[in-house]
């Protein structure tokens, strides 16, 4: 099982190492963890995307909390909640293909950020699983360079 | 008026209570000595090893149950420390190192004696700083000692640059310790702890498992006081003896992997296991899914990441033990009708009785008839120590304790060289008490430079090495798991003819001109041990004990607890 969790930490050097520490000896598995600003300038907020089962969902969030540099942790387990991650592609792209991958981009809303010769670069914004599907067309014209950004995460509605 | 960060550390330590340090000195530290020099409330005890100072800080906060104190200097003064942080972090012990580190503008430069020291110490502190600014030096120190002491203690380190040392600024005598993101819940949730009660007073044969968190909370009185309110047994872990008296009708021993027969039996019959300030370790639980069949579990820890981590808990409190017995008294008073636990008592005193802790008391010189010696003549009275071992187990089977912060021992690593520095220690924070180091001729030879520092400054300890001339424990595990292949464990000849020892321990003793003793008989024991006791120094006691004397009982590891293996 996949988990979503966020953070807010405090933001400054060390930290960031103390969280991915964490994870680290306990081996826990990160599948993906992004840092960023907030809305308050000293808090940084981090999302985490651990995979295994509630037992080790529960250790991880309880960990977390106990170190004294995490401000607040979210678990959005039992939450409606909103996620994004960010992926550049370049394909390969010949005269023959070059139309076909600018319709994928355009039914998934790709922004196309460089062409080339023999090359698009698209950029995806979405949730996993509409990445995933991109990639899984994409495929067929040769990856040459793939880049994910991480999942960030946010509940729905006032919370 | 402006003072230095070294300056302003002494100022902080001062606050906080600090009347004793233990370290080393070295380049990126000596403007922080530098202003020991000159200090009139703080002692500075000079050990001979960075590992013997932060055991000897340890050592004082198990005794006194104040924050202990150490200073080592950049590189390898700092990275001697690491053991003796992960030794406190595992015993939940309240500590402050300080380290020196190089200059500011070297940080990071693979500089002279520069080593990462909040990237090493990470995973063995609680919290660690690196500081950057002499202006946060007081709110630092304020935080570090904060968090070393409260919630689950541990220890925390600060890293400073020797310019931050030097740097001066006007010293902020209220600073604002508050961190946001550290909140420990003291007090436990009402409705949960209710809860709790009423489970515990619905079952019939109610097991209490007191742990660690009893001594750090100072919880003793409250437990003894439930205990008996209910009549309900009670065992406890290496970390808690003492906690509960030793030679009370309600004291089953300790359970695990050397704990009795009695304890033992009372976790896989009891219907519910009430854990107050315990972490069930694998050393307690032995195979987990043949841990306590039968029992409910409620669990109060101050950490939550202690519950449900290796046993899965029916009732978990969050909450400081002391203030929640303290609150499950108050709702017992009210309760008319208490459950009776009588006929389970009498079920595990039964198994005590039948099964006791018991050694060979014959002709020969056993390691576990010295302890027993020992607790006769002192009476219960004084303050152990232990080294890791055989002998660290027989001191917990054979000394019993009254009281708390009497038995001081590394449970959670199992740090061999701990036992010399961490009597030290405990000397200076009690120094009235009698403190006795029960060794082992291997653990001592990690840290026997220490027997300097306390010639130096006059500390009375007894070092009582149970010499048997092996790494026993580890031997007992291969003669009993390993078909006696004895590999890496013998100490003494590899010669069968010669049958001489090294190094010889009363010798040792005198050269750092100590007294030094060497007992070869059971009638002389008595003797010697009256003699150490008067002595005003400290005394190295060469007890030349059963070589191959095993630990009863064992539950070979990662097998259920009743699989016990006992003395024939
Ligand atoms: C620093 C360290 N190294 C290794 C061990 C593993 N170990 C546990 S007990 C033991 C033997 C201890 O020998 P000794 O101090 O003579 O005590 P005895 O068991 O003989 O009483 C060893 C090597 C340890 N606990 N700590
Ligand atoms: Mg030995």
């Amino acid at each position: 099982m996949k988990h979503t969790i966020a953070a807010m930490v405090e933001n400054k050097p060390g930290v960031l190492a103390k969280i991915s520490g964490l994870f680290s000896a306990r081996a826990f598995n990160i599948m993906s963890l992004t840092v960023g600003e907030t809305e308050v300038h000293d808090v940084s907020r981090m999302t985490i995307v651990v995979k295994g089962d509630d037992k080790i969902l529960e250790q991880v969030v309880k960990h977390l909390n106990k170190l004294p540099d995490v401000i607040k942790v979210i678990d959005f387990k039992n939450e409606e909640f909103i996620e994004r991650d960010l992926m550049l592609v370049k394909v390969n792209a010949s005269k023959a293909s070059r139309s076909e991958i600018i319709e994928i981009a355009s039914i998934f809303r790709a922004n196309i950020l460089d062409v080339s010769a023999d090359t698009i670069t698209l950029e995806l914004t979405g949730r996993e699983t509409k990445l995933e599907g991109v990639i899984r067309l994409l495929r067929p014209y040769g990856i040459k360079e793939m880049v994910r950004a991480g999942v960030v995460a946010m509940s729905r509605g006032r919370k | 008026m402006k003072l230095s960060g070294s300056e302003i550390i002494l100022k902080c330590l001062e606050r906080e209570g600090v009347d004793t340090v233990f370290g080393i000195p070295g380049g990126s530290v000596i403007p922080l000595f530098d202003a020991i020099y000159d200090n009139k409330k703080i002692k500075l005890f000079l050990t001979r090893h960075e590992q013997g100072a932060a055991h000897m800080a340890d050592g004082y906060a198990r005794a006194s149950g104040k924050t202990g104190v150490c200073i080592a200097t950049s590189g390898p003064g700092a990275t001697n420390l690491v053991t003796g942080l992960a030794t406190a972090l595992l015993d939940s012990i309240p500590m402050v190192a300080v380290t020196g580190q190089v200059a500011s503008h070297l940080v990071g430069n693979d500089a002279f004696q520069e080593a990462d020291t909040t990237g090493i110490t990470r995973p063995v502190t609680k919290q660690n700083y690196l500081v950057t600014d002499v202006g946060d030096i007081s709110k630092i120190f304020a935080q570090a000692f904060y968090l070393a002491r409260s919630g689950r203690p541990g220890p925390v380190l600060i890293d400073v640059p020797s310019d931050i040392q030097k740097a001066e600024c006007e010293y902020d005598a209220k600073p604002d310790a508050s961190i946001r993101g550290y909140k420990p819940s003291m007090e436990g949730n009402p409705r949960q702890i209710k809860t709790a009660l009423e489970a515990l007073l619905a079952s019939k044969k109610l097991l209490i498992y007191a742990g660690g968190g009893i001594i750090s909370s100072g919880a003793s009185k409250e437990l003894a006081a439930f205990a008996r309110k209910l009549n309900a047994p009670v065992t406890l872990t290496l970390m808690s003896i003492g906690g509960f008296p030793g030679t009370d009708g309600l004291f089953i021993g300790m359970p695990g992997m050397h704990g009795t027969q009695a304890a033992n039996f009372a976790f896989q019959n009891c219907d519910m296991i009430f854990a107050v300030g315990a972490r069930f370790d694998d050393r307690v639980t032995g195979k987990v899914s043949a841990f306590a069949p039968h029992a409910k579990i409620v669990h109060v820890d101050i950490d939550p990441t202690s519950i449900s981590k290796n046993v899965t808990a029916d009732i978990p409190v969050v909450g400081d033990c002391k203030s929640v017995l303290k609150q499950m008294l108050v709702l017992l008073s009210a309760k008319k009708k208490m459950p009776d636990y009588a006929p389970w008592l009498k079920q595990v005193t039964d198994v005590a009785k039948k099964k006791p802790l018991c050694y060979k008391d014959d002709e020969i010189l056993r390691p576990q008839y010295v302890i027993d010696r020992f607790y006769q003549i002192t009476k219960g009275q004084a303050m152990v120590v232990t080294e890791v071992g055989q002998h660290q187990m027989w001191a917990e089977q054979f000394y019993k304790f009254d009281k708390p912060r009497r038995f001081i021992t590394s449970g959670g690593l199992g740090t061999m060289g701990y036992g010399l520095p961490g009597a030290i220690g405990a000397k200076r924070a009690c120094p009235e008490m009698e403190v006795i180091d029960i060794a082992g001729d291997g653990s001592t030879q990690m840290n026997i430079q220490e027997l300097a520092t306390a010639k130096v400054y006059g500390i009375k300890v007894i070092v009582a090495i149970l010499n048997n001339s092996y790494l026993g424990m580890v031997r007992q595990w291969q003669e009993l798991f390993y078909k006696k292949r004895y590999s890496g464990v013998l100490l003494g000849s590899q010669s069968s003819k010669d049958k001489k020892y090294w190094p010889d321990f009363k010798l040792v003793g005198e050269a750092y001109g100590l007294k030094g003793m060497r007992i070869e008989r059971k009638k002389d024991v008595d003797a010697a041990i009256k003699e150490a006791l008067a002595s005003k120094e400290t005394v190295v006691m060469d007890f030349q004990v059963a070589k191959e004397e095993n630990v009863f009982p064992i539950v070979p590891g990662g097998a259920a607890i009743d699989q016990i293996i006992d003395m024939s």
